[in-house]
């Protein structure tokens, strides 16, 4: 059974369709790739999911759930957890707490315990700065966990974004865009990374990126968006071959 | 070492109150605070309640509220309905009033705090005078005119208590995961969604701790001047409040505690220019937003680490 299976999907913005019987399915531990031109609808696509966006019809069969018409926390504790195209770190905070906001949906104690601050509240405190360490150790990010997430260099925050959402304890990994604004070395670091995460963390991830040696260099599978429509599916090399992909891009060909 | 260190801070602060009682609770008895003094004291501690109260509710959460005179209106009523008309001890008048005032929070906050920004400031600030008129037309509360001559029952021993329970509360809960996660909307309140906060509910979470408190300061209020008429609990009431938020930082515990003693002293202060009082309190206020945008103290917060380093005059 697929882990997600997204069937006739539909949204539209007013006159705009910009999803239009949008059908997509990933299996467990895949890596996917969704690519396509600007104003596409990829990020619909991604704000739908995580329940952002309501759709107009469709499902998305989650480990055999339909997310449709939940609230995103909800998603979020199904297993769903994503970054975001322009970085929305919790600024003023430090990057610590970035990452213990992350894993408050496990709190191990409760809120009268947290008022009278009883041995119960201290222990679940310790425990949920270990688990926060622990990913920060992971990312290399642990010195840096007293400094204010705005005052990191942009590299850091796209990075403490993915741990903030590995933070989740997800299944599915959401990457908006993971490389934007990157520089060819760090689109190459980023690389690394995204295997690492998914040998790691047994986890499936999909991702949105426009940078194609990063898609091409880590994606086991890609769709192509044009238009709110899959107009393309396949292996990297499938793609790169696609007459209708190289329309969408570049235009047709003048006889 | 850490463990140590905890019950250090610990009993430091329990003795700093415990001095600070002391010594009013001293001056109180021995004659030597009068009684305009009292009532200036007495103010004080209930805009400490108020502002540390509110600043849960828009420093913390974020959330533009302006009807925190109307949760501490049915805090005073319900407080004085219970004391004075069914002959009920005082701290059952109190529990009444944090009860009442808790679930009015509940009842307008749920519709309410799925707006944002301005819209939400407008709906709270409907809603504040929606409970102000209420009142007023209610019979058995003399509508208008009020309740007059309420016993006195607010004495220090409770209005010390009462403040110190409000910050222990609001301080204790802001720094829990509980209280992260209510800062995570103020931040970024789609973000926070999408990491597993149901934020719905910490916003009304924040609200109805910040109501029940501001009907704690109501009952306070009621039972020590004697009178409580709905004019009293009217916007500019809320507004008052609100400016000791913003002027103390919004997220910063220890600056509404600054701002509200700042700004009950600096109102007794100008009492003795009557006819440029408000000038003088606008002019202040302005000068103080010029300088200090963020308010006094920003996000910050004061505690005896701050002192410390300041006594062994490291950076």
């Amino acid at each position: 059974m697929s882990l997600m299976k997204i069937s006739n999907l539909y949204k539209s913005f007013g006159g705009l369709s910009a999803v239009l019987d949008f059908n997509f399915h990933m299996e467990q531990d895949e890596l996917v790739g969704l690519i396509g031109p600007n104003g596409a609808g990829k990020t619909t696509v991604f704000n739908l999911i995580t329940g952002v966006y309501k759709p107009d019809q469709g499902s998305i069969i989650f480990k055999g759930r339909d997310l449709v018409g939940l609230a995103p926390y909800t998603i979020c504790a199904q297993g769903v957890a994503r970054t975001f195209q322009n970085i929305r770190l919790f600024n003023d905070l430090t990057v610590l707490d970035n990452v213990k906001i992350a894993v408050h949906k496990d709190v191990p104690y409760g809120l009268m315990s947290a008022i009278l601050r009883t041995p119960h509240f201290f222990k679940g405190e310790d425990q949920i700065e270990q688990q926060a360490m622990k990913y920060l150790e992971i990312f290399k990010l642990d010195k840096k966990k007293d400094e204010l997430a705005k005052n990191l260099p942009y590299g850091e925050q796209r990075r403490l974004e993915i741990v903030r959402a590995l933070a989740t304890s997800p299944q599915l990994l959401i990457l908006d865009e993971p490389a934007a604004g990157m520089n060819p070395q760090e689109t190459q670091e980023l690389m690394e990374l995204i295997r690492l995460i998914r040998d790691k963390f047994n986890l499936t991830i999909l991702l949105i990126e426009h940078d194609m040696s990063l898609v091409m260099g880590v994606c086991e599978r890609l769709y192509v968006l044009d238009y709110g429509q899959i107009i393309a599916e396949g292996t990297p090399q499938e793609i790169r071959s696609n007459k209708r992909v190289i329309e969408a891009y570049l235009g047709e060909e003048v006889e | 070492m850490q463990k140590n260190n905890k019950w250090i801070k610990f009993a430091t602060e329990v003795i700093i109150l415990t001095v600070l009682f002391s010594l009013v609770q001293y001056l109180i008895t021995a004659g030597l605070l009068n009684q305009y003094y009292q009532i200036n004291l007495t103010s004080m501690c209930i805009n400490i309640i108020l502002a540390v109260s509110l600043s849960l509710i828009n420093g913390f959460t974020g959330q533009l509220s302006l009807g925190h005179a109307g949760f501490m209106a049915v805090g005073a009523y319900m407080s004085v309905i219970v004391t004075n008309m069914w002959d009920y001890p005082f701290i059952a008048g109190l529990l009444a009033a944090c009860a009442a005032a808790g679930l009015a929070g509940f009842i307008i906050g749920v519709p309410t705090l799925r707006l944002k920004g301005d819209y939400l400031a407008i709906a709270t600030l409907a809603f504040g005078e929606i409970i102000r008129v209420t009142l007023q037309n209610i019979d058995y509360v003399n509508g208008p005119a009020g309740i007059l001559g309420i016993t006195k029952l607010t004495t220090w021993p409770w209005l010390f208590g009462a403040t110190v329970l409000t910050i222990l509360v609001v301080v204790n809960l802001i720094n829990s995961s509980y209280g992260r996660a209510i800062i995570s909307i103020r931040e970024d309140e789609i973000a926070s969604e999408l990491m597993g906060i149901n934020t719905t509910k910490y916003k009304v979470l924040a609200f109805v701790i910040g109501a029940m408190f501001a009907g704690l300061a109501g009952a306070m209020y009621a039972h020590y001047f004697y009178i409580i008429k709905p004019e009293t609990f009217n916007f500019l009431k809320s507004f008052d409040i609100l400016v000791m938020v913003v002027l103390g930082g919004l997220g910063s515990t220890t600056g509404a505690i600054i701002a509200a003693i700042f700004i009950t002293a600096l109102t007794a202060a100008l009492q003795a220019f009557p006819a440029i009082r408000m000038i003088l309190y606008a002019l202040i206020l302005i000068v103080v937003m010029i300088y200090r945008p963020q308010g006094l103290m920003g996000n910050k917060e004061l505690s005896l680490k701050t002192f410390g380093r300041i006594w062994s005059g490291r950076k």
